[in-house]
């Protein structure tokens, strides 16, 4: 194969309709940037999830004015329910002790720390249960409001309201990534197309010669591959400016404080490849299929 | 070499074939003229030749190869054995003269010292080895078609096909051209050469098959164009 031949044939179609081109390398490089933060924004799910369903999946919240014997009479019965299986592990946590967690987890902002009298926090039991599903037997056992328990929660339903939300987030964004994907194999098909014209003269007379089809092919699938290329490190690109920009910058507090898991470079090194991959692999492709419908070579 | 049995090509576009049950046999080495008014079928003649198109009916074989049977992987194949000229001479006109012959080659993948060595040899033989640095616009129309030529020649098929080459040139240029094939025929050449120019048919004699509304009626050899004319 005739190497110098092949990219001055790819270089030239690539220069000879640059509008067409840029489009393309456009929309590719959009539909792979959401698509990667698709992608991150899913392992960021399987992050937090491991973050917070292994902690309490129920606070069991004691009242201001609780005695020492209702205190006691609550650990008692958690102690049963450990006994028949509800329950895997609980831990009490004083004022004292939830006062120094709050100061940890909010010490990007100092006023709200500050405003936050030490008392404030109300001392409490921490379950984790077998099956945490099984909320409902913990708060038929603690009703609010009777015997020093102020209010039982469940933390998991939060998560799952959490997640479910993330979940919906990772999904509009792949959607989007589909619509905008669709866009690109329209461009490049389209390109292609407009490619095959610009060069009609060249390939029909290498029909005529004997050249081989993968020859005549060849610099019309490489021309989308290097699009598809080019648009995928324009959006591992974006995906770079993003995390320096913005995640780091304005979700530094929330990341701090454990409440967000961090996106690592070894996250967008882990993606950047499959990016890649997608965008030279679709523009390949779409080339091929179009050449293959469209175009007599 | 060359052998079409009952060979009929409809268009789908069409009600009348422009080929109807066409039979007929060329040699190696025969110097053939395909005749007839245009529309006659002259063209479909040598594009099915080519595999360029597959016949509605009938069977087509070129050296020794049934084409309707051949995969369509085997075309190029087939094609390198065969070299084509046109009425438009269908030059890359951003390519010199040089680049124009050997593109033909470089998409075959010949080894670059081929190229080199045959190119300006294939050039000498059409008599434009003082031009190989030029562009096809800085031609006349009889060089343009010698460029055409020393394309179409320099692998050396054992076909040529020249559809109406010189349909574009005035009758003194067009000799010239005629002289040229005659001299690629002589290297054992076949050479089909539609057209309808009977000052060069009457002056060849040479095998004539004339073909009128796709059907051959007349096969004479040593022929000329119309009889009685
Ligand atoms: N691609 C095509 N589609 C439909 N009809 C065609 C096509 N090519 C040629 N024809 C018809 O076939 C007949 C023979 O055409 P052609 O072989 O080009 O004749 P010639 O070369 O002798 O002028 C004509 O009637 C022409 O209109
Ligand atoms: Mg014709």
């Amino acid at each position: 194969m005739r190497v110098n031949f092949v990219l001055s044939e790819v270089a030239t179609g690539l220069r000879r309709n640059v509008t067409m081109t840029v489009a393309m390398i456009l929309t590719t490089a959009i539909s792979l940037g959401l698509m990667g933060t698709g992608l991150l924004i899913a392992g960021m799910i399987s992050d937090m999830k491991e973050i917070y369903y292994d902690k309490v999946q129920v606070s069991i919240f004691l009242a201001d004015g609780v005695t020492e014997e209702q205190r006691a009479s609550v650990e008692g019965q958690l102690v049963q329910l450990q006994d028949e299986g509800e329950v895997k592990a609980f831990l009490y946590e004083s004022k004292e002790q939830a006062y120094e967690r709050f100061q940890e987890q909010f010490s990007q902002q100092p006023d709200l720390v500050q405003n936050t009298p030490p008392d404030a926090l109300p001392e409490s039991f921490r379950v984790e249960l077998v099956n945490p599903e099984r909320y409902d037997v913990i708060a038929a056992e603690f009703p609010d409001g009777v015997d020093g328990v102020d209010q039982v929660r469940d933390e998991g339903d939060f998560l799952d309201r959490l997640f479910s939300l993330l979940n919906g987030a990772r999904n509009a964004t792949i959607a989007v990534a589909v619509v905008q994907a669709l866009a690109a194999l329209l461009l490049i098909s389209n390109t292609i197309q407009l490619a095959a014209f610009n060069r009609r003269n060249e390939t029909n007379i290498m029909r005529l010669v004997g050249a081989s089809r993968w020859y005549t092919q060849l610099p019309f699938i490489l021309e989308a591959a290097l699009a598809g290329l080019i648009g995928a490190l324009l959006a591992i690109g974006g995906l770079v400016l993003t995390k320096l920009l913005f995640v780091d910058k304005a979700l530094a507090g929330p990341i701090k404080a454990g409440i967000i898991p961090p996106v690592d470079w070894a996250e967008i090194a882990f993606i950047s490849p499959i990016i890649a991959a997608a965008g030279v692999g679709l523009a390949a492709t779409a080339a091929y299929v179009t050449l293959r419908l469209y175009v007599r070579l | 070499m060359i052998e079409l049995q009952h060979v009929t090509k409809l268009y789908p576009a069409s009600a009348r074939p422009a080929l109807d049950d066409v039979s007929t046999e060329i040699d190696k080495g025969e110097f053939v003229f395909l005749i007839g008014s245009s529309g006659s079928g002259k063209s479909t003649f040598l594009r099915l030749l080519l595999k360029e198109d597959d016949p509605t009916t009938g069977t087509v074989v070129v050296n020794g190869k049934t084409l309707h049977t051949m995969s369509k992987w085997a075309v190029p194949k087939l094609r390198r054995t065969m070299g084509c000229v046109f009425q438009d001479f269908r030059l890359l006109r951003n390519r010199t003269v040089e680049q124009n012959v050997a593109f033909a080659l470089e998409v075959i993948n010949k080894p670059q010292r081929t190229i080199k060595r045959v190119v300006p040899e294939v050039l000498e033989m059409v008599g434009l080895e003082g031009k190989a640095g030029r562009l096809p616009g800085e031609l006349s129309g009889g060089e343009q078609q010698r460029v055409a030529i020393a394309r179409a020649f320099v692998n050396r098929p054992l076909v040529l096909l020249a559809d109406e080459p010189t349909g574009n040139l005035d009758p003194e240029t067009s000799e010239g051209i005629m002289l040229l094939l005659e001299r690629i025929n002589r290297t054992g050449t076949t050479v089909i050469m539609a057209t309808h120019d009977y000052h060069i048919v009457d002056s060849m004699r040479r095998r004539v098959i004339e073909l009128n509304g796709g059907v051959i009626t007349r096969d004479q050899s040593r022929g000329v164009y119309g009889v009685g004319r």
